[in-house]
Order: structure tokens, then sequence, then C-alpha cells
């Protein structure tokens, strides 16, 4: 894979986010994909790719006036949009396309059409070792290794609600986030039990949205109504099955963040000195943790430290997360989509709460818990 | 008030079958020792197909857990744990700890933990830990 040989040239989110009641997954999903593609200057004929999760590919093609020639379903939980992108950068370097469309939209508040997600189904493996246990949503299951991460690395249960309080101290500036009234550190704590030590203020919004990308080679990047954000790297890495965060090999340091991290760093020819800006994807208030660390911007039991002492928040060193996040902004269930969507919007200057001069951006996420992972580094600048 | 009991398969029948008469049973790799859950007809460390199942001790330790206080509409209207526990065999599984007040306070990290098996159907006993008791605790001194 080679650094920057693919840009974004196209990016928009579904015109309405939060409740969304007049459509389904489907109909998010085309929205989202009209904007972008109206974003990036095109019609349906200049499309020749096209990816989405969960839903066949071959039904949104249709649904759009599409006929592609490559599609991705990679469906591994919420990062799969993230993935989506780099399967799309190998796509268009190998010439098996030249324009690709990511698409995501999900009704995820509403529950309106289908796919609705059953990943225990009877007789999954899922089913037998995990579901059965009482497994409540993945605010009882993403969050299990936490008690022990506070527990070896001393750390007390309030430091899980900085991140929190400070996404909402971004999300104050965007008036499209979902949640903008100041909270505190006692706030959080307060806020209702959802699974010991998570409270609700430390769980991510259920919201209605999605959002979509056009994605091509970087010599042509340059020909669209908007600057190009040029792919400087990618990667993905995988760890366990969906829901089986019992057998995460190192639950405290999980390798496939770092894989990840180092697939994309190698390819972009950067470190973290380099990034200006970080989007982690923030299902619950641990996950900026597990990023921040993983990715190896703070050393493994520090990030809280590093969340609370102000580095990520408005005038700090690392902003991070500054469309408010899963935690205030929107989660549809799927949230990767969502975090390049800002990414883009701060290297284009046109962020809510804009960031000065920011050059490159990284986005990690996450599918499952602690299941799967991507990892891509973004610029405006020229290759 | 009935938990959703699991659906076995031909690979993990073995496995429930044991549950019924009281025993975790696990696998491990006759070519490499490897340990191992969720069950399968081969081991996931080295390919081989020759795997045995064998009667695990039942001894764990409490590696990390949630208490949920929204449980599930099939399950009792009371805070419950899901955790993870470390068999003394290796592998780790999600479980439920029985038997002891579910607060942070009595479920302490690392606290030995003995299998129990809790009645979901008429074939289903599920695997499910208990704190050990002192007999129970006792390594080889």
């Amino acid at each position: 894979m080679k650094r920057a040989s693919t840009a974004i040239v196209g990016a928009a989110e579904t015109t309405d986010l939060g409740v969304i009641p007049h459509l389904s997954n489907l109909g998010l999903n085309a929205d989202a994909a009209l904007n972008a593609l109206a974003d990036a200057g095109l019609k349906p004929k200049d499309i020749d790719g096209l990816a989405c999760g969960y839903l066949n590919p071959a039904d949104v093609g249709e649904y759009l006036g599409i006929y592609p020639v490559w599609t991705d379903n990679t469906s591994v939980g919420g990062c799969s949009w993230m993935i989506m992108v780099r399967h799309a950068m190998a796509a268009i370097e190998a010439g098996l396309c030249k324009t690709v469309l990511i698409t995501h939209g999900e009704s995820g508040r509403s529950q309106i059409g289908g796919p609705h997600y059953d990943f225990a189904l009877p007789g999954t493996l899922a089913d037998q070792f995990e579901y059965v246990y009482g497994w409540s949503g993945a605010a009882t299951m993403f969050t299990l290794p936490v008690a022990r991460y506070l527990h070896e690395f001393g750390i007390g249960e309030d430091l899980l609600a900085y991140p929190a309080v400070v996404q909402r101290q971004w999300a104050a500036r965007n008036p499209r986030a979902a949640r903008k009234n100041p909270i505190t550190v006692d706030d959080v704590l307060n806020s209702p039990m959802i699974a010991w030590p998570f409270r609700r203020l430390m769980c991510c919004l259920v919201s209605d949205g999605g959002g979509a990308l056009v994605v091509t080679s970087a010599e042509r990047a340059k020909d669209f109504p908007h600057n190009p954000v040029y792919i400087l790297g990618a990667g993905e890495a995988y760890e366990t099955s969906l829901s089986g965060v019992a057998r995460v090999r190192d639950p405290l340091r999980p390798e496939f963040i770092r894989t990840s991290a180092e697939l994309a760093f190698s390819t972009a020819g950067l470190a973290c000195s380099d990034i200006d800006h970080l989007m982690v994807y923030d299902a619950f208030s641990h996950c900026p943790l597990y990023g921040l660390e993983g990715l190896g911007f703070c050393a493994y039991g520090e990030a809280g430290d590093f969340i609370r002492e102000g580095n990520t928040a408005p005038g700090g060193r690392l902003p991070m997360n500054t469309n408010g996040g899963g935690l205030s902004y929107a989660h549809s269930g799927s949230y990767g989509i969502f975090l390049m969507q800002e990414a883009v919007r701060q290297l284009r200057g046109t962020a809510a709460a804009q960031v000065p001069d920011v050059k490159t951006s990284l986005c990690h996420g996450w599918g499952g818990f602690f299941s799967a992972c991507a990892t891509l580094i973004l610029s405006n600048e020229t290759p | 008030m009935t938990k959703r009991p699991p659906t076995p398969t031909p690979e993990t029948q073995p496995y429930w079958d044991g549950a019924k008469v009281g025993e975790l049973r696990l696998q491990r790799c006759a070519d490499c020792g490897d340990a191992y859950s969720p069950p399968r007809p081969f081991c996931p460390a080295c390919h081989s197909r020759d795997v045995r199942w064998f009667k695990a001790s039942g001894r764990a330790t409490l590696y990390s857990y949630v208490i949920n206080h929204r449980p599930r509409a099939d399950w009792p209207r009371q805070p419950h744990s899901i955790a993870i526990v470390e068999l003394a065999e290796g592998p780790r599984l999600v479980s439920n700890i029985v038997g002891i007040p579910q607060t942070p306070a009595d479920l302490k990290i690392d606290m030995p933990l003995q299998v129990v098996f809790e009645k979901l159907s008429d074939d289903i006993y599920l695997p499910v830990f208990a704190p050990a008791a002192p007999s129970v605790t006792v390594d080889n001194p």
C-alpha cells in the first residue's frame, strides 16, 4: 500500500441526525450517499465501487442507481467503514475501480427497517458462551476488562468520567451535537448506574443517522470541488470474535490496537508527534483511554491523567473527538463513519469547533468488543 | 422468569453434556498441549485435530467484571455480575459470579472461585462461579 495514493473527495453525513422517524436503514444510507455525491459534484454513473456494511451492496447499489464493478461488505462492527477506506485504497491502487462510494446509515434509535443486528443467534458460540451470561448490550460486554484495568493501574473510577466531561466541552461548540450542556465529573459519577463501573454519561448516545465518503486516486483528487483529504496511511487488525472479550490476549495492552496503528504510521511515514488532531471511537469512556495508549500517544495506564489534565480539551495540545464524540455528538450503533466525517471537516477547515492549522488527523475505530480495529491517517497537504 | 438457554451444536455438545453431570469440560491439544475454549474439533494454536476432552478442575480466579444494573428481560430484576474468569488451566471465560453480594466491595479482583452449575432447562446446566471454599484455595503448599 502506497502513501497518499488515494484521497477523500466527497464527505457528508445524513441531512438530519438524532431522531429520524421518516427513514429506514436503507433510506439513511441513501440520504448520506446523495449528500456525499453532491459534495463531490458526482452523479450515480460516476461511481464504479460501492462499500456498505451489513446491508447487501447489490441492494444498496440498485436502490441508488449505481452499477458497481467492485464492492466491499466488511461487517465487523463500528470500524467497518474505516476498514472499507483501506480496502478502497487497495482496490483503486490495483485498478479494480476508480471512484468508490462508502456509505453508512443506521436507524439505531428508531429501529426502522433492517437489518437489526443480532450478534448472538441461537447456536452461535456467542449465544452459548457469552449471551447466556446476561449480556445486555455493548455496555455489559465492551466494558468487561475495565475493572481489571483500573485495578492493575491503580486508577480511580473518576478517571472514566473525564472523557465525557471534556468531550462535552467540544460538543458545546457544535450546534449539531445532541448534548451541549456542560457537565462535571460529579454529574457523570452521579448519573444512573448502567453496568458498574459505567454510569449513563460514560456511555454513548443512541442515534439515527449515517454518513458517506467518496474515495478516488490522488491524481484525480484535485478535480473535485473541495480540497482533497489525502489518505497517508491505514491499518486494520483483529483480536477476537465479536463478543470474545474474554479471549483478548492482553486485555490491558491489546495487541491489535498497536498492530493497526503501526500499519498506518509505517505507511504514512509519520509518528505520534506528527499528528495535529485525533478522533478515537468512544462508544464508552474507556475507549479513548485504550486508544491513546495503544496508538502510542500515552504510556499504558496514563491516558486517564492525560485527559484529566486537559491535553485533549479545547486549547489542549492534542485535540481529540472535536465533534463531541459518540458520548455527546451522535452514535448510531456503528460510529466509524462519524469520526472520519469530523476529521475531513477539520482538514477542510469547516468544522464547527475548528482547531487552528490542522494538517494531519488520525482516526481510530473499534469493531465489536475488542474484536476489530482500524486506523487512518489523513492530511490536507499535497503528498 | 426463564433465562434463555443456549443452543448447543455438535461441536459443543460434549461441553453441555459435561455441565449436565457437573463437570466443566475443556479440550487440550495432544500435540502442543494448548488448553482452549470455546470447544472446536481442532487446536486453534497448531491446527492439530488430535484434541482430547478432559474434566477441568473448576478452579478459577476473578479477572474482571461489570455489575449489570439493567438486566435483560429474561433475567431477574436485580443487578448481576458479568465476569471474565481465568481458569486454573489457562483459558478465560465469560461467566457470572454467584453466591456473594453483587457489589464492588464483595467482588474482589483475583478472588478464588469454584465452578457451580445453574439449571436453565432439563438439558442445560450453566457453568457459573462461586467464591471458593477455603479448602479449595490451598494449592500444594
